[in-house]
């Protein structure tokens, strides 16, 4: 099952055929493989990573760290979903160390990132203190490095 | 006006060049974004990181000197060590390795040490385009043995009994093999050991494959009793770690032998490039990890194109190394040349005709499947097309 998901997360529009031939499965059994992981919530979704800095829609994302005093019974969990309801809220990780939260918002411009902080996220009960830090630049995301194209080298192709 | 013609060695002059440089001429002239290129035999990844930091560091620190002819001690010692762990061939680093120019100066030291007038080498082909040649310059004859699709292309023991004659120096071994992706087996080289069993011919075991085996493990025949001790084991780094650039590679074999063999490169090369070698260090020692992974999506790649050859109705051993397809096109009633000519103007796609790796090649091409998924697909999708055409 795992080589399935290494591929698709390679790359996941490999279509049930191509993953069937790369593994030495039939396509019906991948196609319920995937089936079975989807329902399972190994396989959450399918999505595009856009280097969005070359297009011309402004966005910008931020990086958050938040300290929260944990709740009585349902510790981290509850806070948590009140934030990552958001649709701002692009990922939320708990984390060891000096901060319990990051959070990752996305917006159009700085103004609505701060806003969103301020006006949304501080006010949570048991959110103690937050710090924002914006992403400058993205150099490489999901295994994938954010580049110009690399330019072809001469070579000598005889092997 | 100097006629540079009648100058030049007349063993040089006979050489042809090699027929593979025809097809990336036309390829490179079409000047088409969407041409696919399946010509190349070259892994498709960058040196893993790790291993070019490590490269980067040694010039940071001033490493910029030769190193000693036989290349960096602690190289030798890990190239001992590495050979122990992945393939249990036992070399001493002091004397029986030496650090190469890649895999291909270490074959030329191989022929060139061994090989004078008179003496024969027997050549199995389809195979690499270099051993030939390299035998001509040394002035010996190489005996080409046409190795069979029915045999998976393994060089049998009636072949090589056929081809031995009392002039017979050397027998080239190139497996993994490129371009047909055959292997030799213990049983396949058990059966070698049996015919040279007794004579003085020596072997030239060209490995630098032998990481890239689906399905089995690699076997040198200096894992055979009885073979160790006529083999030179020739490996590198470029094709198990994607080091190609880096032109490194290795000889292990017999002291007495190595020992000649080193004066040629010392007077040729003193010595492997010194970053090279620092580089390597680091891909023996931690870089098992890399091999592991691009094996695995070579062979991801290699289940989808034969899958594909073979839905299309063309005959294709399975090949259990390298990173080659070698489908039989003799169904479309064409010569290999044929086929890659109009395959390639008609659909844009390069790949090689099997007679450019010598005879027995004639029926058949090469498909280097060290490609992206998507233009594996897209050069099988433009394949099943043009089949569609030439065999109506």
């Amino acid at each position: 099952m795992n080589d399935i998901l290494k591929l698709l997360e390679e790359d996941c529009r490999y279509t049930p055929d191509q993953i069937a031939a790369m593994t030495g499965r039939t396509a019906e059994e991948v196609s319920k493989a995937i089936d079975k992981l989807r329902e399972d919530g190994v396989i959450n979704g399918y999505t595009a990573l856009i280097d969005w800095e070359k297009t011309d829609a402004d966005t910008v994302t931020a990086f958050i760290e938040v300290k929260i005093t944990p709740q009585r019974d349902d510790g981290f969990d509850r806070i948590a979903k009140r934030i990552y309801q958001y649709d701002e809220v692009e990922s939320l990780y708990l984390m060891s160390g000096a901060f319990d939260f990051a959070v990752i918002v996305t917006g159009r411009s700085l103004k609505d990132v701060s806003q969103f902080v301020s006006l949304k996220l501080a006010p949570i009960d048991g959110v103690i203190s937050t710090a924002t830090h914006f992403i400058m630049k993205r150099y490489k995301d999901k295994h994938r490095i954010f580049s110009k194209k690399p330019v072809e080298e001469e070579r000598v192709l005889f092997v | 006006m100097i006629d540079y013609e009648r100058l030049m060695s007349s063993s040089v002059r006979s050489l042809k060049p090699s027929g593979i440089r025809r097809f990336f001429d036309i390829l490179e002239n079409m000047h088409d974004p969407s041409a696919i290129s399946l010509g190349i035999g070259e892994p498709d990844f960058v040196t893993p990181w790790h291993i070019r930091e490590a490269g980067i560091y040694s010039l940071e620190q001033g490493f910029t000197k030769y190193t000693g002819n036989a290349g960096l001690k602690a190289l030798r010692a890990e190239t001992s060590n590495y050979l122990k762990r992945r393939f249990d061939l036992s070399y001493d680093p002091d004397g029986e390795i030496f650090i190469t120019v890649g895999g291909s100066e270490a074959i030329d030291l191989c022929v060139r040490a061994l090989v004078e007038a008179g003496d024969e080498v027997i050549v199995p082909v389809p195979s690499f385009v270099c051993y030939g040649p390299l035998v001509t310059m040394s002035s010996g004859t190489p005996v080409y043995v046409e190795t069979k699709a029915e045999n998976e292309f393994r060089l049998t023991a009636r072949e090589l009994r056929e081809a031995i004659t009392p002039r017979t120096k050397l027998l080239i071994l190139p497996f993994p093999n490129n371009p047909t992706g055959a292997v030799m087996e213990r049983k396949d080289l058990l059966a070698i050991e049996e015919v040279l069993r007794g004579t003085d011919i020596m072997i030239l075991s060209d490995e630098i494959y032998s990481e890239l085996s689906y399905g089995i493990h690699h076997t040198s025949p200096a894992n055979i009793d009885g073979l160790k001790e006529r083999t030179l084991v020739v490996n590198g780094f470029s094709k198990a770690f994607a080091m190609t650039g880096w032109r490194l590679g290795y000889v292990c074999g017999p002291k007495p032998l190595l020992r000649q063999m080193v004066k040629i490169h010392q007077y040729g090369i003193m010595s492997a490039p010194t970053t090279s070698q620092y580089a390597a260090i680091e891909a023996l020692k931690n870089g098992d990890d890399d091999i592991e992974m691009m094996r695995e999506s070579y062979d991801r790649r290699r289940k989808l194109m034969l899958k594909r050859l073979r839905d299309m109705g063309l005959e294709c051993f399975e090949p259990k190394g390298a990173f080659y397809m070698f489908p039989s096109i003799k169904s479309t009633g064409m010569t290999s040349d044929e086929f890659c000519t109009r395959f390639l103007e008609e659909e844009k796609v390069a790949v090689i005709p099997g007679t450019a790796f010598g005879q027995g090649g004639e029926g058949f091409v090469r498909m280097c499947y060290a490609a992206s998924v998507e233009n594996i697909e897209a050069a099988m999708d433009r394949m099943k097309r043009f089949l569609e055409r030439v065999r109506k």
